[in-house]
């Protein structure tokens, strides 16, 4: 499939073309793998809540009720029951709906910050988390959306998105992704979903913002946004910032080892001056 | 041996007292809800605010804790490798107090963590998550742990008159000393780092790529003043068994502390005003969240650090008693700030994460089984009292 052809499946509404003979995760041609991603084209969303619900039911979630529209009323969060939810923003651009969950970062904060790697970036995109978890919540706090969370229960999980990640093995496409009506979601590597997130800006500059979100917040995220309003009218955090958050520990983490070696030989050291020290003083008093 | 040690083991003095009946209550009561935590949950005894994974538990116990028990890897260094003899007569109770402290807000840990049957995964390799900042505090938790006991059991030994033990024992201090003073340097510092991913989390006042720093010096004048105080208490608690000489040495011992603490908070200011100047966020100062920042590090840091720089100019010990506990307020202040008073500061108030009274009751329930774990190997234990004549130390 070439790159005419390709814009044009998606265009035409059809996410087949990426359903190959090896599945939807991409594989590049000299085997390495390249991350998937979900484009969500906000200015589509009609606020069905379907993606809810069909989320609700693949993941043994509590299931809301998708018809319920009060919800709109309050700007809602995800938790660990509640993978991902709809909202809707009054924005400078008219009345807009936007799904949110777990961004799935390149390089997520809460992967680096899991003591036993229960919180685990897989090679083809998807931040999964697995059993071994002590429920630290670290992940959660270092989280720059407040993603992650400890269900409410004696024997709780971390309950979080975690992109279909059963569902992508198999070569089915995310469950959200499956029963939008609307395509406002769209499946694809970060790669293709960036070119495309591009090209609709340019042909259409007044339907959408010139900002694509998640492009390169905390050093680029799986999951991006394009929107009418600028995305913080939208309830898109710009004060996360472009570094990736990992990045903070690596001076520490790389300092340890010169601590753990050098630091004990310098002890060391300045205990065998000071014994000699006291050795000099104590045969100079009996001397004197 | 077995009868004197059975009797050794039951209740020393009165047992009714005020106080062993109020703590004694409150302990009891502590540990109700400890069980009904592990029954029921989490929720069920602390007051979860969605966004907000850490309370007092971790603030308070975890973090404060662990920089209060910093005393006794400072004054191992200065007693061990400095070989400062002034301080000797309080590097027992004070490593005493450190490896209690480490037993008890690591037992705080387990409290908080959601899924405390897998708390020994980092340890046992059920995944070692090697780049994570948490994967080298809990290692070092443990092994510090270890090397406190180590530093503490000739007067384990001294107790059960283990005479060739003791040799032994006495022999792996120096060892011990200088593997604790090396792993505290890394994990008092590892605390810090453990906050730092969450930058876009916590208030720009306080996020600084120098917080491992900060808080590891702040760490030294917290334990020292952690020993200040214990200090205090012990002198009444246990003036009955507390030899004279000892209590004339001790202002001598205070004065000594307070020069020490004064010094590291002056290079914590200096840090921290450096931070504030660099950060260039001074305009936040005027604002609610910059009034803690005020309190924090004028009343609870600079204050202190005049009382105890007068207190050692004119030996108050008066003086210095309150410049400690002032320090450590500051302390549990600026801990709790990261963990969740300018943690997500945008969020509002009503929907803020606000301690529930039984999360409380159960992080002072810590302390106070702390003190009666600490009176228990005191009242037993050569650690004010003179060791045994056999065991006279020659250093």
């Amino acid at each position: 499939m070439d790159r005419r052809s390709f814009l044009k499946a998606i265009a035409a509404g059809t996410v087949s073309f990426s359903l190959t003979p090896s599945g939807v995760l991409a594989k590049m041609p000299d085997g390495s793998k390249e991350f998937v991603g979900v484009l969500v084209d906000t200015t589509r969303c009609i606020g069905c809540r379907r993606c809810e619900l069909r989320c609700a039911q693949v993941n043994n979630l509590p299931l809301p009720d998708p018809d319920d529209k009060k919800v709109f009323e309050k700007e809602r969060w995800v938790s660990a029951e509640h993978w991902t939810i709809v909202n809707r923003h009054k924005t400078s651009k008219g009345t807009f709906f936007i799904k949110r969950q777990c961004m799935h970062c390149c390089q997520p904060a809460c992967a680096a910050a899991c003591p036993v790697k229960a919180m685990e970036k897989k090679k083809d995109g998807p931040v999964v988390w697995n059993p071994n978890c002590i429920g630290c919540k670290t992940c959660a706090f270092s989280c720059p959306w407040g993603v992650p969370e400890l269900e409410p229960k004696p024997f709780p999980k971390i309950g979080k998105c975690i992109f279909c990640w059963p569902r992508l093995q198999k070569g089915l496409l995310p469950a959200c992704v499956d029963t939008c009506p609307m395509e406002a979601l769209i499946f694809g590597t970060r790669r293709q979903l960036l070119d495309e997130a591009r090209t609709r800006i340019y042909k259409n500059p007044d339907r959408y913002h010139r900002y694509i979100y998640g492009e390169r917040e905390v050093g680029g995220t799986s999951w991006m946004y394009l929107t009418a309003a600028p995305p913080e009218e939208m309830g898109l955090k710009r004060e996360v910032g472009k570094k990736p958050l990992p990045e903070n520990t690596t001076g520490f983490l790389f300092a340890v080892p010169y601590v753990l070696v050098l630091w004990p030989a310098f002890l060391l050291g300045v205990h065998k001056a000071t014994e000699r020290r006291k050795e000099v003083a104590s045969k100079e008093n009996e001397e004197g | 041996m077995t009868g004197s040690l059975i009797s050794e083991l039951k209740p020393k003095g009165k047992i009714i007292t005020p106080f062993n009946v109020i703590s004694g209550l409150f302990i009891l009561v502590g540990i109700g809800f400890m069980i009904y935590r592990f029954i029921y949950g989490l929720p069920a005894v602390v007051n979860e605010a969605p966004g907000f994974p850490w309370g007092v538990w971790i603030g308070f116990n975890v973090m404060a804790g662990v920089a209060f028990a910093a005393g006794a890897y400072t004054l191992t260094f200065v007693v061990y490798i400095l070989k400062n003899d002034l301080y000797h007569p309080i590097i027992r109770p004070t490593v005493l107090n450190g490896f209690l402290a480490y037993v008890f807000y690591a037992g705080a840990i387990v409290l908080d963590c959601g899924r405390w049957w897998h708390i020994y995964n980092p340890l046992i390799g059920n995944k070692f998550g090697v780049n994570a900042v948490l994967f080298l505090i809990a290692w070092h938790f443990f092994l510090y742990m270890l090397a406190e006991l180590v530093e503490f059991s000739p007067a384990i030994a001294e107790w059960l008159g283990a005479k060739r033990l003791w040799k032994v024992l006495k022999g792996m201090t120096i060892g011990a000393v200088v593997f604790g003073i090396t792993l505290s340097t890394l994990h008092q510092s590892a605390l810090g780092a453990l906050v730092l991913m969450a930058e876009p989390n916590i208030h720009p006042l306080w996020w600084s790529e120098w917080i491992p720093v900060l808080y590891f010096v702040s760490g030294i004048y917290g334990g020292i003043s952690m020993v200040l105080v214990e200090g205090w208490i012990s002198m009444k608690a246990f003036s009955d068994i507390i030899p004279e000489k000892f209590k004339k040495q001790y202002p001598n011992i205070a004065v000594g502390l307070a020069k020490f603490a004064a010094g590291v908070m002056f290079a914590y200011l200096f840090m921290k005003l450096l931070v504030l100047i660099h950060g260039r966020h001074w305009d936040l100062l005027l604002t609610p969240m910059g009034y803690i920042y005020i309190i924090e590090v004028i009343g609870l840091t600079f204050i202190p650090f005049l009382f105890f720089l007068f207190g050692a100019k004119n030996r108050s010990v008066g003086l210095i008693r309150w410049a400690a506990v002032l320090a450590m307020l500051g302390i549990i202040l600026n801990r709790c700030s990261y963990v969740f008073i300018a943690y997500k500061w945008y969020v509002p108030l009503s929907e803020r994460y606000i301690p529930a009274i039984p999360e409380v009751w159960i992080a002072l329930t810590i302390v106070v089984a702390h003190m009666w774990a600490y009176r228990w190997v005191v009242r037993r234990m050569p650690v004010y009292t003179d060791p045994p004549e056999w065991a006279k130390e020659d250093h």
